[in-house]
């Protein structure tokens, strides 16, 4: 891809207190696309967001938004940066057109017109002057992405966008966010510790654990790599010893074993359980959760 | 910038703080009012029924007789001409000093609130002007703008600067508008003594001479003015370096009240009057009140005032622009 990245994060360290949070972290994203950022509570996911958005300072490294430093060039970066860090924590006692008109103060180059628009994208036309602190989560999250979008960024940054959302909503917010970056050609960094939800929004993911980026890749080339091949045969016991002569085999759930998906060798594993007199009930593939994969790069570590 | 001050002010009128402060000045001027009615009419009743022009007369003419004795001291011959003409003023203009005008309220007022209440009214305003941000998280979204965040913190400072003005003000309009009720709104040319050094145990008086009330008291609004700013400046960086305004509050009342005490038996501990809370009560100097401690003048408390000010000012800037928001 010859376009200039949207982000792009290099060797991104951070120490605190001796302490290496972040440990050399490297990722970009590509106009359009949704990144997902992985990992379990306390992995750095947060503080590296924060690191991106200029809320904390990196201890070495660099961050490129729309090709402007975030360090050298703060106020250039901040105007291709939409963000929301955590929750949408907007001002109680002002209203929800306050809250924005407060925002659009802040960058000159935001015209007054472009309140309308986003308050219109979110959908929230009906309470705006109403104070946000009569608001519902969902409409706050609703908000907070309205003053995301107010300065036309060309990254957003939403982390853990979908907390506290019932199912309704977090289905909402994954259609928006695919919108947003289909139609304005947005590229959205979402950071998550839930699997499903990567998973269902997601181009590209980062699996992120302990300060480290343990992979980057598609969500579909990940998953294609863990594919499974499930088998239902009896009897069991037989079918198992012979699996296992040629590959690595699991007992799975519900009276069945699980090997490795190996396209080639495939048709012969099955012929050597028809001579052997096994009844092949079933054979499928399977790609793994997401879930799946997490234990399996990161070692086992568990995820909440 | 304006727009950022703007924004800030709109937050400051939102939270609804200046309207409280407006009240509690509102509420407790007629109190005073009211305190210092019932004393005039104390000193009334103890002078019996003499009317004000005979003591005054007699007053005078003590004044008089002391000058003609050859035995005073130069300088204080020169003090007393001074107080003589004052009170020759007063009776010529047919002005009763015991019977104050809402002017002379205002002064006696802000003489008493400059050490105490001014700076409690200054410091509910200002110590949640940070700290609100960091604890509602906001903050997040106020940094993540296209602003540096110096500019950002001197919007927060100049809306301060406004706010402070603007309770200094409310203070003058409210105190002469309520107590000139009872007391009557006349008075600003009133003639007051003004210029007193102190030095050691002996109060000097060379220096002395009239100036009309409205210019005393213009005198002494700039100085609460000016101990209003730098209060609210030490507020203001207690809030940039701690998220909880509570604790900002408590710190700040804590060094108050101690001010308020140490002003009152630390005149044996020398080294105490470089402590800002024992330099706050500058109009003491204008109408010539004897010093907490030895050496304090009003450049001097002025000075460290001003040293504690731009060091308080220096430290919110620097760790509001370094600091990683957790």
């Amino acid at each position: 891809m010859s376009q200039t990245p949207a982000l792009e994060v290099k060797n991104l360290t951070k120490k605190i207190k001796g302490k290496q949070i972040i440990k050399g972290v490297s990722f970009t994203l590509v106009p359009g696309e949704v990144f997902g950022f992985l990992g379990p509570n306390g992995a750095g996911k947060t503080t590296t967001i924060r690191m991106i958005v200029g809320l904390i300072s990196p201890t070495s490294g660099t961050i490129k938004i729309g090709g402007k430093n975030v360090r050298t060039e703060f106020t250039e970066a901040m105007r291709h940066l939409g963000c929301i860090v955590e929750n949408p924590e907007l001002y109680p006692y002002l209203t929800g057109w306050e809250n924005l008109i407060h925002f659009q103060k802040m960058d000159s180059s935001i015209p007054k017109t472009r309140l309308n628009e986003v308050i219109e994208l979110v959908g929230l036309q009906n309470r705006i002057h109403d104070r946000v602190s009569t608001y519902s989560l969902g409409m706050r999250q609703r908000l907070g992405i309205a003053q995301a979008l107010l300065g036309k960024p060309k990254v957003l940054i939403l982390d853990e966008p979908t907390n506290g959302l019932d199912p309704a909503g977090i289905r909402e917010m994954r259609e928006f966010i695919r919108q947003l970056a289909r139609d304005e050609n947005l590229s959205v960094l979402v950071s998550s510790h839930l699997l499903s939800e990567i998973q269902l929004m997601c181009d590209r993911v980062a699996i992120i654990s302990k300060g480290s980026v343990l992979r980057t890749d598609s969500v579909d080339n990940l998953l294609a790599e863990q594919e499974r091949v499930i088998w239902r045969a009896e009897p069991i016991q037989v079918a198992k010893e012979i699996l296992s002569m040629e590959t690595e085999v699991t007992e799975g759930p519900d009276h069945t074993l699980i090997t490795l998906y190996n396209e080639p060798l495939l048709p012969d594993w099955n012929e050597k359980l028809v001579k052997a007199g096994v009844k092949v009930k079933e054979m499928r593939t399977q790609l793994p959760s997401l879930e799946d994969l997490f234990l399996e790069v990161t070692g086992g570590e568990s995820i909440d | 910038m304006i727009n950022l001050v703007r924004n800030e002010m709109l937050k400051l009128l939102r939270k609804k703080r200046l309207y409280v402060i407006i009240l509690i000045i509102a509420f407790l001027v007629p109190l005073f009012t009211y305190a210092q009615f019932k004393e005039i009419q104390d000193q009334r009743e103890k002078m019996g029924n003499q009317d004000w022009r005979t003591t005054l007369q007699q007053e005078i003419t003590d004044t008089q007789n002391r000058l003609s004795s050859s035995r005073i001291q130069d300088e204080w011959r020169k003090f007393l001409k001074i107080r003589l003409s004052q009170q020759q003023y007063y009776l010529e203009n047919d002005i009763d000093p015991r019977a104050p005008g809402a002017p002379t309220f205002m002064r006696i007022f802000v003489e008493n609130s400059i050490d105490l209440l001014l700076p409690l009214l200054v410091m509910v305003i200002v110590a949640d002007l940070v700290s609100s941000e960091s604890s509602g998280g906001t903050i997040k979204l106020l940094l993540t703008r296209p602003v540096k965040r110096w500019r950002i913190l001197l919007s927060k400072y100049l809306a301060m600067l406004l706010s402070i003005s603007f309770i200094v003000l409310s203070v003058a309009v409210l105190s002469y508008g309520i107590s000139g009720v009872v007391f009557g709104y006349g008075g600003w040319n009133m003639p007051l003594l003004t210029g007193f050094t102190v030095s050691g145990d002996e109060l000097l008086t060379e220096n002395v001479h009239i100036v009309p009330q409205w210019q005393y008291i213009l005198m002494e609004f700039g100085l609460v003015w000016y101990v209003c700013m730098i209060v609210g400046t030490l507020t203001f960086m207690l809030s940039v370096l701690l998220r909880s305004t509570a604790a900002v509050m408590g710190i700040m009342l804590a060094s108050l009240i101690a001010g308020a005490i140490l002003a009152n038996m630390v005149s044996s501990w020398e080294s105490a009057k470089y402590f800002f809370m024992v330099n706050l009560n500058l109009t003491n100097y204008v109408s010539g009140m004897a010093t907490p401690i030895e050496g304090m003048s009003l450049g001097f408390s002025m000075s460290v005032l001003a040293v504690w000010g731009i060091a308080g000012f220096i430290v919110a800037f620097v760790t509001f622009s370094k600091r990683d928001i957790y």
